[in-house]
């Protein structure tokens, strides 16, 4: 399609670039994305028309067995057209830019928009918006080739293979562009790249795991994170299997995220109102623990991701639980009229039936590290990582899940050894409230939820209900 | 679309490939929502492009692309080829595949009604309709209802001559009533959770579901939870309906028996398996009357798992999982069943887009049916609970320590159901689980069931599956753990 959305000559240039210097940095631009919505305004005769372009430009580096087994790259664009007609609203998507395929998404939205029921709702689009300016892309991160990941992929795979162990993970870049236009004047641009390296180091009986993101390449240090996996599958070598029970734990920074990521939606202003919220009759009550402050703030240094949400509306800095209480919520512009309250520039794009949720949720720490939590606690557990975990109960927010790739018993103040893998059924509300300690926020990168910004925890009574086989 | 595929594998080989293909898919997609009375969701969407995978210098490389032109086919499959000459440098050994055999065939899932034809309109309506008798239940305070179609058109081409065109239509459509109290969250979903039931099928499939019918009494039974016996804790019979059975097979039978899990190739994010090859052909899986099979013909039926062709151009196959309770067979692609020394590929590579690798999926892998009517089922059985529609989920890594619970239970009382449970669960360890199994229900309460939300592999591919499965009896299960303190 690009074809379609570059002249001739950058469409050659872009395929010479294939045969000379594979990069992976193919942005569109800002001036092509502009003229591409611009084209769809000419197209629509709607009361209203609103235009999102996405195009990406994706890489990823697979490996397993200290072998690179799967390597791909893709580049696509998706054009997305939300149109409103006397009050009634409906989107279409497509990834063919050509006019006739631009006229098709135009009609497919207006015909959909058309067939529906007048939304008594549903607000006028809004106008120009300013918005705070965010550094996300990173030129030498969007130029990464698949020769450069597969050269850092072979170093920690020998380093493995010397030391006897079993390599596994990725190395992904990136970069994405999008804008958003409507009828209505207002115009957003947004562009971010993207770096992931993630590594399971396994051994016969153990195993350890490391992974980190960053919108630059230059924060990621493939080699230190696989020493560090190496490490802890070292140290979980023939893992005891003790009672599960109720346990004082020490949660590392991803299994943290990969449990307090299940909330993000509850402080939603449309999960409250629908009543599947955990704040549901409990804003501004005493719920967690003193030492729990909560924000969403996009502009943290250590977030991604746009400044403005799916209608275009600025992204506010939102505190959503201070000291414990549960304070603000989030709103998209609907909620907030249903809900009298002000937008926060947090909905989803339009018509959804979810309204919005903060995407870039930062917690409040302390000082301690891990190992002076550690040194602290007589008996205990440290999780490394946590795994496949569901909500079991959505108003005590009790979630379950497994321990993965690192589990350690501490007795004395000391990492006495590797333990089987526990399962947990856990409520966040008691968790949140049974906080002893608070490392320093860092951006954590887990697999059961976005990333954010949150620190290492020690937490006391966590409830592990059953032990697995390994 | 059969001449791209062609020009991206021609154009692989003269790159230096010694293996490639390629498919280029097109997706249409119709996404409706409704709550509360409102419409939530309306949304078209159509997605066209091409993904090409070779062999260059023994390693695997993978480029995908919206840009369907001749210079841009051409530099995607040269693009494969230099990632796959990049894959080189952290090489242990060449890949080798399995052989096959070159196809040149046409493929269609079968259906009656368009769900594309059908006028938008109506579906909102039904939709509506059902949402309207769910809030007619004093207590509901939110009812939910949703239809998903899909149309994936694609052809597949390869350097050893196959050139296979496949059409599939799916569709999906499911209500949902919640019941917000005191401090209780409870809900029930119309026919499976996870947006109801999903199949290879047109419009009848939706119109066969009768959502508005089952509107009220799912209202009525979201309410009626709250004031419902708590699941008790400890050792019990439990008898699972056919939906929650469905999930338990996908987790604790479906993921264990992918040969990519298995051969350490999902290590880093979806895990392992404890099936290891020495397994096979010897682990005692499941009791004698458990059969399963991972059947991606259409003569098993036609579940999200069902095509004529796998995404590396494999037939569809039906492969005997577990036989009389005995472990017997993976999923396999052309590459694992080479490395086990296998002579032919299961046939499971597929892939949720054009622009995603194929790797090993479920295709249908079920349970067989067993013998016993349903009621003779209950009449049979003393004590024990009965749990219906999956809650949560969730396993290790390894795919041993399930637990899951459900929606609603039923208490069974000498022969007979009686009360209503709350917060059922149930946790186990999977071969111990199976091989509990007393009692499977016969062909007439066996339904296959859509799964349509399996994630796996990196970047995450969100894939359809079918799972068959009729009523059945497990002895001695725990019980209750999940809202243990």
């Amino acid at each position: 399609m690009a074809a379609a959305r570059k002249s001739k000559k950058s469409a050659r240039a872009a395929s010479a670039a294939y045969h000379s210097h594979p990069s992976a940095d193919f942005r569109v631009g800002l001036t092509e994305l502009r003229e591409l919505a611009g084209r769809v305004f000419k197209l629509s005769d709607a009361d209203e028309t609103e235009v999102e372009i996405g195009a990406v430009s994706d890489a990823l580096t697979r490996f397993a067995n200290n072998t690179i087994h799967q390597h791909v790259a893709e580049q696509n664009l998706a054009l997305s057209v939300r149109v409103v007609f006397d009050g009634c609203t409906a989107r279409a998507v497509t990834n063919k830019t050509d006019e006739a395929s631009l006229r098709r998404v135009v009609e497919a939205a207006s015909s959909l928009a058309r067939v529906q029921r007048k939304d008594p709702n549903l607000l006028p689009m809004p106008r120009q918006q300013k918005y705070q300016k965010v550094r996300r892309f990173y030129p030498m991160t969007a130029a990464a080739t698949a020769a450069d990941r597969a050269r850092a992929v072979a170093r920690v795979c020998s380093n493995a293979t010397t030391t006897k162990q079993t390599a596994a993970g990725i190395f992904s870049t990136g970069l994405s562009e999008s804008v958003l236009a409507n009828s209505r004047g207002l115009f957003a641009h947004y562009e971010q790249t993207r770096a992931e390296f993630s590594i399971t180091i396994l051994e016969k009986d153990s195993s350890g795991w490391a992974k980190a993101s960053s919108a630059n390449l230059t924060d990621i240090d493939p080699e230190a994170l696989a020493e560090s996996a190496s490490e802890k599958s070292i140290a979980s070598r023939a893992p005891l299997e003790i009672p599960a029970g109720h346990y004082t734990v020490i949660l590392e920074p991803p299994a943290v995220l990969d449990l307090v990521g299940f909330l993000f939606y509850d402080f939603a202003a449309t999960a409250v109102r629908d009543q599947r919220s955990v704040f549901t009759g409990r804003m501004g009550k005493k719920l967690f623990g003193e030492n729990i402050s909560i924000w969403d703030d996009v502009y943290h240094p250590l977030q991604l991701g746009a400044p403005y949400d799916g209608e275009g509306m600025p992204r506010e800095k939102v505190h959503l639980v201070d000291h414990g209480v549960p304070r603000n919520l989030v709103y998209s512009r609907a909620s907030a009229r249903k809900m009298k309250a002000k937008p926060t520039g947090h909905g989803f794009s339009l018509p959804n039936e979810y309204g919005e949720a903060p995407m870039n949720l930062v917690f409040a720490g302390g000082t301690a590290t891990v190992d002076e939590m550690v040194r602290s606690t007589e008996r205990g557990v440290l999780v490394t990582r946590l795994w496949y975990i569901r909500e079991v109960d959505p108003y005590q927010k009790i979630l379950t899940g497994m321990t993965r790739d690192g589990t350690f018993l501490i007795e004395n103040g000391r990492i006495a050894g590797g333990i089987r893998n526990f399962r947990f059924n856990q409520s966040m509300i008691a968790l949140l409230s049974n906080v002893e300690k608070l490392g320093v926020p860092v951006r954590a990168a887990g697999e059961e939820s976005f990333e954010m910004v949150v620190p290492a925890m020690k937490v006391r009574d966590f409830h592990f209900s059953e032990v697995t086989k390994f | 679309m059969n001449d791209w595929a062609h020009i991206a594998v021609g154009t692989a080989l003269v790159r230096g490939a010694t293996y490639a293909d390629a498919r280029v898919m097109d997706i249409r997609q119709r996404d409706i929502s409704t709550k509360n009375g409102a419409v939530g969701t309306v949304v078209e969407s159509e997605s066209l492009g091409i993904g090409v995978r070779v062999i260059a210098s023994g390693a695997w490389g993978f480029a995908a692309t919206d840009r369907l032109t001749r210079e841009g086919v051409q530099a995607c499959a040269a693009e494969a080829v230099s990632i796959a000459k990049a894959s080189a440098l952290a090489k242990t050994h060449n890949v080798v595949l399995a052989s096959e055999q070159a196809y040149v065939d046409t493929w269609q899932s079968p259906f009656i009604k368009d769900p594309f034809r059908i006028p938008v309109e109506r579906q909102i309506d039904l939709l509506l309709a059902a949402d309207k008798e769910m809030r007619r239940v004093k207590g509901v305070t939110l009812a939910e209802g949703s239809m998903s179609f899909r149309r994936i058109e694609q052809f597949f081409a390869s350097s050893i001559g196959s050139a296979i065109h496949q059409v599939k239509m799916l569709s999906g459509a499911g209500i949902v009533a919640t019941s917000f109290a005191e401090k209780e969250i409870q809900k029930r979903s119309y026919p499976n959770s996870f947006g109801g039931q999903h199949m290879e099928s047109g419009y009848e499939l939706v119109e066969s579901l009768d959502l508005v019918a089952n509107a009220g009494r799912v209202g009525e039974e979201s309410v009626a939870l709250h004031s419902a016996l708590q699941c008790p804790e400890g050792a019990s019979t439990i008898i699972l309906e056919s939906a929650q059975l469905g999930l338990q097979i996908h987790e604790s039978i479906g993921h264990p028996i992918e040969l990519d899990r298995v051969l350490g190739q999902e290590a880093n994010f979806a895990g392992m398996s404890f099936l290891t090859v020495d397994k096979l052909r010897k682990l005692r899986y499941g009791s004698e009357i458990v059969d399963v099979v991972a059947d991606a013909r259409l003569e098993h039926g036609p579940g999200l798992g069902t095509f004529g062709y796998d995404d590396e151009g494999v037939p569809a196959q039906c492969t005997p999982i577990i036989s009389n309770g005995l472990f017997t067979g993976y999923l396999s692609n052309r590459e694992s069943a080479a490395e086990i020394g296998e002579k032919r590929s299961g046939g499971t590579m597929r892939t949720e887009s054009w622009n995603r690798l194929p790797i090993i999926r479920m295709t249908n892998v079920s349970l067989q049916p067993g013998t016993w009517k349903y009621d003779d089922l209950i009449a049979d059985t003393d004590d024990a609970v009965l749990m219906e529609t999956n809650r949560s989920w969730s396993i290790d890594d390894r795919r041993y320590h399930f637990q899951f619970s459900t929606e609603i239970g039923w208490e069974i009382k000498g022969g007979k159901k009686g009360r209503m449970i709350k917060n059922p669960s149930y946790s186990g360890i999977t071969t111990e689980f199976w091989n509990s199994c007393d009692a499977i229900c016969s062909r007439e309460f066996w339904t296959l069931w859509g799964t349509p939300n399996c994630g796996k592999g990196q970047p995450q591919q969100v894939m359809g599956t079918g799972h068959g499965a009729a009523p059945s009896r497990f002895r001695n299960v725990k019980i209750g753990v999940a809202f243990a303190k």
